[in-house]
């Protein structure tokens, strides 16, 4: 009698332990072969026959389909360079330098990866749209409120996530090494 | 004691098979992958535009809403596919997922090196199909190997301004894939 229900006991246990640790990984998007450069994170590998099981487990729960490595790569960012949480609420500057590519483009989704919904319709901006100075240098300003110049509107979203996708991009492909080159610098400003 | 700790042990190294087997087989188990999803709503072997990315109802998620989209799902099981995508005038890519979304070819305008992408899409089987001497003949037809029957084959064309993006569109309403009958066995 005691052997029975120790050994239930342990199988609902293993069954609990397994079960949650999918379901955790999952849902954190866990997956090897990060390339972190500042907040932003990239996983190349992802867009190759490469890929690791937990990014294939993500990929077919979630239904998105990865960028290829022959077309490009893309980061992710889901904190500023302080480690702040990306609120929606707050107002945060994008700005600095971007690694070598052909086209960029910038573009604000919810955690699901749903566009947030603004009345400029405005969902991100691309290499040839932003707006820069004199030097060829550009700041982005994702604000709930409208801003002077690159604003990208967060719409007031708790939580918002930022994706850098570089195209024809030697960064991925060929290199895959530490020689990332530099990311655009995120910094909290203040929250309303 | 020692007996409780033996039973957490087993427990522990259960939970991890559970765990890794319960991972490997999400790929196979998924209802909602790409697929999927697209399955609902393009036919088969065709070359059909998507819908603008906005708000709450995009075809998948983390869609670049910069880009025009066409999808072509194919299924090799009647044949070879041929694929024709006319370039935009600003970047070009199409990249081929297996059925489980695995990217397993990506190419970009430049790449292809020409006005239009253009390249056949078979199975292994197909490929050591294909007589010798065609093979050096056309020695500048792109040939892709399937790792699946069917797949998918997602085209993006980049439109550098919103306003462009109905030139991104149009360029990818001219693209094509069809399926090629196989040649009768000799």
């Amino acid at each position: 009698m005691r052997l029975f229900v120790s050994s239930c006991l342990t199988l609902i246990l293993a069954a609990a332990i397994g079960l949650g640790a999918t379901w955790f990984t999952l849902t954190r998007g866990v997956a090897f072969g990060a390339m972190k450069v500042g907040a932003w994170t990239a996983w190349p590998k992802t867009g190759s026959v490469d890929i690791d099981p937990y990014a294939r487990a993500t990929i077919a729960r979630t239904g998105a389909l990865p960028i290829g490595v022959g077309d490009g790569v893309a980061f992710f960012a889901r904190t500023d360079d302080a480690g702040n949480a990306l609120d929606g609420r707050c107002t945060f500057l994008v700005s600095g330098a971007t690694p070598a590519a052909r086209y960029w483009t910038v573009t604000l989704y919810d955690p699901q990866g749903r566009l947030v919904a603004n009345t400029i319709d405005r969902h991100g901006f691309t290499s040839a749209e932003v707006v820069r100075d004199t030097g060829g240098n550009f700041a982005i300003a994702v604000a709930p409120r409208a801003r002077p110049g690159n604003w990208l509107p967060s719409g007031g979203v708790e939580q918002f996530v930022l994706v850098w996708r570089l195209y024809d991009t030697p960064i991925g492909v060929a290199s895959l090494t530490t020689k990332e080159g530099p990311m655009p610098i995120i910094v909290r400003m203040g929250c309303s | 004691m020692i007996r409780v700790a033996l039973w957490v042990l087993g427990a522990l190294l259960l939970g991890g098979i559970v765990h890794l087997s319960t991972v490997l087989a999400m790929p196979t188990a998924a209802t909602q992958d790409a697929y999927s999803r697209l399955s609902q709503r393009t036919p088969v072997n065709a070359v059909v535009p998507l819908p603008a990315a906005s708000g709450q109802d995009a075809t998948m998620p983390f869609m670049d809403p910069a880009f025009a989209v066409a999808v072509c799902r194919y299924d090799l099981s009647g044949g070879t596919l041929k694929l024709h995508a006319p370039l935009s005038q600003a970047y070009t890519s199409v990249t081929f997922y297996t059925r489980n979304s695995v990217a397993y070819y990506a190419i970009n305008d430049r790449a292809a090196g020409r006005r239009a992408i253009e390249l056949d899409l078979m199975t292994p089987e197909q490929r050591a199909q294909v007589p010798e001497e065609e093979d050096v003949t056309a020695a500048d037809r792109l040939i892709i190997e399937s790792p699946t029957q069917s797949g998918l084959i997602v085209l993006r064309a980049l439109a550098p301004e919103p306003s462009l993006m109905a030139m991104a569109r149009r360029a990818l309403a001219n693209a094509q894939c069809r399926i090629e009958p196989l040649p009768a066995a000799q």
